[in-house]
C-alpha cells in the first residue's frame, strides 16, 4: 500500500524505494483507482497533449477574451527581442499562451486550477525543451507535481476562494518547481526544497480579479509564476534549502489564507477589482 | 484526491466552477430530462448570477444541456448552436438560499415531457444535484446514478434493490425523500457498476413504479 500526507512522507517512500517521487504517485494512483499503471499513464500523457495544443494554439492566436481583456500578449512576448535566457523567456510565453487559451474558452488542463493552469505546462515545456526530452519526461513530471498538488490540497486547499491565489498559483509554482527538479535530475529532498522555496515566497498572495473574471491579474500571473518555479527548482538544485520545511510551509498557507479577509478571496470585493480601473471595467462588463 | 483532481479536468475555460461546472449540471440536467430538450428557463443564482457572461456560464450550461462535456470545443458556439437545433433558452437572475453558484433548469422535452433540475457548481469542476422536481436531493454525478419516482409504500425499495443485486450491482449510497407520507417518492442510488439497460426495463415494470432512469457518471 502506497500511502502519503505529507510531503516528507513522500520524499521518505520515494527515497526508500530508490524511486522518484513522479514513480511514487504513479503507483500510488493505480492503486487508489485501481486502474491499471497503462491506463493511468495515457490519462496523464492525454492530459499533457492538451497542455502541448493550448501552448501552441496560446503562441499563434490573438483573439481577445469576451471582456476583451486580454488576448495576444503571448505572440506579443514571443516576437520581441528578449534579454532573458531562452529557458526563462519560453516559460513566462507559454504560460501566457495557456492562460489565454483559457480565458478565450479554449481547452486547456486545470492545474491545479484553471487560473493557474498556464504554469505547470509552461515550465516544464519550457524545461523539457532544454532537455530535448521526449513526452515520457514531461510525464513524469506531471506526476510529481500532481503528487504535490495532493498533499497541499488535502492538507491545505487549492481554491482561490478559501486561500486566495497563493492558493492557486502558489500552489501549481510550487508543484512546477518540484516537476522541474526532479526532471533536472535532483533527489526528492531537493524537489521538496524546491516546492517550499516557490511556495513561501509567495505567501499571502491575494485574489482580487478585475470584474471576478480569470483574466485580470491571472493571465500574466502564469507567466511570473512559472517563471518563479523555474527560480526555486534552480536554486534546490544549486543545494539551497528552504529553512522551513516543506509541510510547514504548506500548514502556513492555509493558516493564512484562512486569516485573508474575504474582500481578497475571489469575491472581488477588494484589491485590484477596487480600483478605478477595476470598478470602471466591471460596469462596463456586467453593467 | 486522486492525481487526476490536481492535473484535471481537461475543460474549456475559462473558470473549473463557473464553466466545467456548469457544463457538468447542463449535462446532467439533460440526462434527468431523458430526452432532446426544446425549451429551457435557466434561472441562476448568487456568483452565477453576478458573472455568468464573462465566465462563458450561459454558453456552458446549454452545451452540457446538449450534451456537450465539459472539454468540448463547441462550448464556445453553444448559444447560436442551441438556436440552431431548436432549443429556445430563455435566462434569469434571481436571489435564493443556495450555494453561491447554482442554477435551476426548468426544462421542456421534445416529446412534452418536463423536468425541474437546481444543481450548484462546488468548485474544480464538481458538482452537486440539489432538487429534481421539487424534491431535496443530493448527488455528484461521480457514480452511476439511478434515479426512481416511486410510490411511497412497502416493498418498492426493495423490489428494486433485488433487481440490482441479481444484476450483481452494488449500491455505493442511496436516499429517499417524500413529499407526504404515502404519496410519490423519489430515491436516489448510486451504485458502483453500471446497470444495464435490461435492469432498469424490469425496474420500470414493477408495480408502484413510476419512472426509474440512470445518469451515467460525467
Amino acid at each position: 500500500m502506497i500511502n502519503f500526507k505529507y510531503i516528507a512522507e513522500l520524499v521518505e517512500l520515494a527515497e526508500s524505494s530508490k524511486k522518484t517521487i513522479a514513480e511514487v504517485v504513479w503507483g500510488w494512483e493505480s492503486e487508489e483507482s485501481q486502474c491499471s499503471s497503462d491506463v493511468v499513464w495515457n490519462k496523464m500523457h492525454a492530459g499533457l497533449k492538451v497542455m502541448q495544443d493550448a501552448v501552441r494554439q496560446g503562441l499563434q492566436e490573438q483573439e481577445k477574451s469576451f471582456s476583451g481583456l486580454v488576448g495576444g500578449d503571448a505572440c506579443r512576448f514571443t516576437n520581441a527581442d528578449t534579454f532573458l535566457g531562452p529557458v526563462v523567456a519560453k516559460a513566462a510565453a507559454y504560460a501566457l499562451g495557456v492562460s489565454e487559451v483559457n480565458a478565450r474558452m479554449g481547452k486547456i488542463v486545470a492545474c491545479p486550477t484553471a487560473g493557474s493552469c498556464g504554469i505547470v505546462p509552461g515550465a516544464i515545456l519550457a524545461v523539457g525543451e532544454h532537455l530535448k526530452c521526449d513526452d515520457k519526461v514531461l510525464v513524469k513530471a506531471l506526476f510529481t507535481a500532481a503528487g504535490i498538488g495532493a498533499v497541499i490540497s488535502s492538507n491545505a486547499t487549492v481554491a482561490g476562494a478559501v486561500g486566495g491565489c497563493q492558493a492557486e498559483c502558489g500552489s501549481a509554482a510550487a508543484m512546477a518547481a518540484a516537476a522541474v527538479t526532479e526532471m533536472l535530475g535532483g533527489t526528492p529532498k531537493q524537489s521538496a526544497h524546491a516546492l517550499a522555496l516557490a511556495l513561501k515566497n509567495l505567501l499571502g498572495l491575494v485574489c482580487d480579479p478585475v470584474a471576478g473574471l480569470v483574466e485580470v491579474p491571472c493571465v500574466k500571473r502564469n507567466a511570473f509564476a512559472a517563471v518563479h518555479a523555474l527560480l526555486a527548482a534552480q536554486m534546490a538544485l544549486a543545494g539551497i534549502e528552504s529553512v522551513i520545511p516543506a509541510d510547514e510551509v504548506i500548514e502556513a498557507m492555509y493558516r493564512i489564507g484562512l486569516d485573508l479577509p474575504r474582500t481578497l478571496k475571489e469575491t472581488s470585493e477588494g484589491g485590484l477589482a477596487k480600483t478605478p480601473t477595476g470598478e470602471r471595467i466591471t460596469e462596463g462588463i456586467n453593467g | 484526491m486522486g492525481v487526476f483532481d490536481i492535473i484535471g479536468p481537461v475543460m474549456i475555460g475559462p473558470s473549473s466552477s463557473h464553466t466545467a461546472g456548469a457544463a457538468r449540471l447542463g449535462k446532467m440536467a439533460g440526462t434527468i430530462l431523458g430526452e432532446v430538450p426544446v425549451k429551457a428557463v435557466i434561472t441562476l443564482y448568487g456568483s452565477f448570477a453576478q458573472t455568468y457572461k464573462g465566465h462563458g456560464t450561459d454558453k456552458a450550461l446549454v452545451a452540457g444541456l446538449m450534451g456537450f462535456a465539459a472539454d468540448d470545443e463547441r462550448i464556445k458556439d453553444a448559444l447560436s448552436l442551441a438556436e440552431k437545433s431548436g432549443l429556445e433558452v430563455v435566462f434569469k437572475s434571481s436571489q435564493g438560499d443556495y450555494h453561491p453558484n447554482t442554477a435551476e433548469f426548468e426544462l421542456s422535452g421534445v416529446s412534452g415531457k418536463k423536468a425541474r433540475v437546481r444543481g450548484a457548481s462546488l468548485g474544480g469542476g464538481s458538482i452537486r444535484i440539489t432538487s429534481i422536481d421539487g424534491y431535496e436531493v443530493e448527488f455528484a454525478g461521480e457514480y452511476y446514478t439511478l434515479i426512481t419516482i416511486h410510490q411511497d409504500k412497502p416493498g418498492v425499495i426493495a423490489n428494486i434493490t433485488q433487481i440490482l443485486a441479481q444484476q450483481n450491482v452494488n449500491i455505493a449510497f442511496m436516499r429517499v425523500s417524500r413529499k407526504q407520507k404515502g404519496a410519490q417518492a423519489l430515491m436516489i442510488l448510486e451504485t458502483d457498476q453500471p446497470i444495464a439497460l435490461r435492469a432498469i426495463n424490469a425496474m420500470n415494470e414493477l408495480s408502484g413504479i413510476q419512472s426509474a432512469l440512470v445518469v451515467q457518471p460525467i
